[in-house]
């Protein structure tokens, strides 16, 4: 396990894309010190902003510290493990196809963007984009889980094709926009417009929906396989799924102005 | 001689065939409707010489044990390979889980998936464009719109190789007897995870051999147990026996089979059984061969 403690006092962004398990794995510890990230408009040694103690041959990275402007932890990561004790920066697991990343804080924008595979899991809360497309991509996330235990900013999940995202409350505007397919869970209340122009896919409300007028009631009913999505939200001990493990939901299909293969999911609470 | 509870055990052995098994969890609103549909799905699976497939209901399932939440019944499907076990599972299910109200149907083995087979991915297409796919940790599910909601299949089923055929034969005094001992093995049996008995009730009472006099039957009566010809064939029942019961089992594995063998026979020996045997056809056709001796002996009772 290398153990990685932030030491930067800087308020301008530092990019470590260094800091993915299965690439430090193998390294010595001076290895990865002179290892760049760039801070700013300028290159400087990853030793420059943490301290290591230990070694990543057992590919597990444990980051301590306030991370927030350190941005591409774990980005474009395959296997391994990162723990941060503390906030992540921007683009946290953005690519990653593999492994796991567990923040204990918060993380900002573009949390597991374009994600293809692995699991992100964020006690607290994040920023706008997760899972989302990155500008000008048509296809967002591709695969993999993101969690997040907080709430969570704009366009949760924008145009993903497949995988997980949960939201264990609020999340704001266009959760779900244009999504193509995939499962988005927001336990709380989304902001405006869940799933506009959203062609297949699973969208999962736990709190109060507005929905647009493009998606048309459907049914009350209670989905056996959302059993199996909770069931396994609680094995990640996702805690805000629990509470949703029993009760009626009442499905809308759309959206229709696009493909109207969607669906949007909304928990009813008990019913007999 | 060999007896339990002063009943002798021939020492003889069961010839068993490896056939390709698959284990469905199906889930419903009530135990009661996944019952049926674990009936349902099971019946008219006694024996691959007539039937698509040998099939038997596990064990009932709580609902903490399946991936639902819900009430479900694990049932285990064999078939001669995997081409055959998919055609029989894709029917079976197709008929008589998905027709089930408030049914699910999921995998119950470890999937490798050059040795899967697809039984949601072909039932999907009942959803008529309309069904909906979820992946999770690598599991597909399909769900189908049905009239009561939805009808949830995993796309790919794990199978294993298994072992058929485990047997063994009941000689009883009287019918009521043999019958009686049958029961109670079919019972015991029961308890043994991995293994159903796929006849009615558990129970085969028209053992057969292989071939016929008449040239175009593979199997006919196994005349050397039916009591009402002992005065004309080479019987093999003993004096005083009047009704013989064969119990076929099938597995996961051959511990398995042998586990339920060995649980069965002990149930089985009872007040009014003469003798308890086995059937095999010389060790010529099965590549499985479960000697009782062995599978009672002290240093074999680890029960499973």
């Amino acid at each position: 396990m290398l153990t990685l403690r932030y030491r930067g006092q800087t308020k301008i962004p530092v990019e470590a894309e260094c800091l993915r398990p299965d690439t430090l794995a193998g390294k010595s510890t001076a290895e990865i010190a002179a290892l760049p990230v760039q801070h700013g408009n300028a290159p400087a040694p990853l030793g420059e902003f943490f301290t290591l103690e230990g070694e990543a041959d057992d590919r597990h990275l444990v980051i301590e510290g306030d991370c927030g402007r350190v941005k591409l932890i774990g980005a474009g990561m395959a296997s391994g493990r990162i723990d941060v004790h503390g906030n992540a920066g921007m683009h946290l697991g953005a690519e990653m196809t593999g492994g796991e990343i567990n923040v204990h804080g918060n993380a900002s924008d573009w949390v597991g963007g374009e994600m293809r595979g692995g699991r992100i899991h964020v006690r607290g809360d994040a920023g706008h984009l997760v899972g989302a497309a990155y500008r000008g991509a048509a296809v967002g996330m591709r695969g993999g889980v993101i969690l997040v235990g907080g709430k969570a900013g704009n366009e949760v999940g924008a145009n993903m094709r497949r995988g997980l995202i949960a939201v264990g409350c609020d999340s704001g505007d266009f959760p779900g926009v244009g999504m193509i397919a995939g499962s988005v869970f927001v336990f709380g209340n989304p902001g405006i417009r869940p799933g506009a122009g959203m062609k297949r896919g699973t969208i999962v409300v736990g709190g109060q929906v507005a929905l647009l007028a493009t998606f048309r009631y459907d049914c009350e009913y209670r989905p056996s396989f959302l059993e199996i999505y909770l069931r396994q939200l609680r094995a990640w001990g996702f805690v805000a799924a629990e509470r949703f493990m029993q009760g009626v939901w009442r499905r809308h299909s759309g959206d229709l102005v696009a493909l109207g293969k969607g669906e949007v999911l909304h928990w009813q609470g008990e019913k007999n | 001689v060999f007896a339990i509870n002063e009943v002798p055990v021939e020492d003889t052995f069961a010839e068993a065939f490896g056939m390709t098994a698959v284990r469905l969890v199906v889930t419903a609103a009530t135990a009661g409707w996944a019952q049926v549909a674990g009936q349902m799905t099971t019946g008219y699976a006694a024996s691959v010489i007539g039937c698509d497939a040998e099939a038997g209901i596990e064990g009932a399932l709580s609902p903490e044990d399946t991936p639902d939440g819900r009430p479900g019944v694990s049932l285990l499907l064999f078939a001669f390979n995997r081409e055959a076990l998919q055609k029989a599972v894709v029917n079976r299910v197709g008929q008589c889980v998905l027709t089930c109200p408030t049914t699910a149907c999921y995998n119950g083995l470890p999937v490798v998936r050059e040795k899967a087979i697809r039984v949601g991915g072909n039932l999907r297409f009942f959803g008529d464009t309309f069904q909906f796919s979820k992946k999770l940790e690598g599991r597909r599910f399909w769900r189908i719109p049905v009239m009561d909601g939805e009808f949830v299949c995993e796309d790919f089923l794990g199978t294993v190789k298994g072992v058929a055929g485990g047997n063994f034969l009941i000689v009883g005094e009287t019918q009521a007897a043999a019958l009686a001992a049958a029961e109670a093995a079919v019972a015991a049996v029961r308890q043994v995870p991995g293994v159903v008995a796929p006849f009615p009730g558990g129970v085969v009472r028209s053992g057969s051999k292989v071939g016929s006099r008449y040239k175009k039957l593979r199997a006919s009566t196994n005349d050397a147990y039916c009591p009402t010809l002992r005065g004309l064939v080479k019987s093999e029942l003993p004096e005083k026996a009047n009704a013989v019961y064969e119990i076929v089992l099938d597995g996961v594995d051959q511990a398995s089979v042998e586990s339920a063998m060995r649980v069965g026979i002990r149930a089985a020996c009872r007040p009014g059984v003469l003798r308890v045997t086995a059937g095999n056809y010389g060790g010529k056709l099965g590549p499985y061969h479960l000697y009782l001796h062995k599978i009672l002996s002290p240093h074999q009772n680890r029960d499973r």
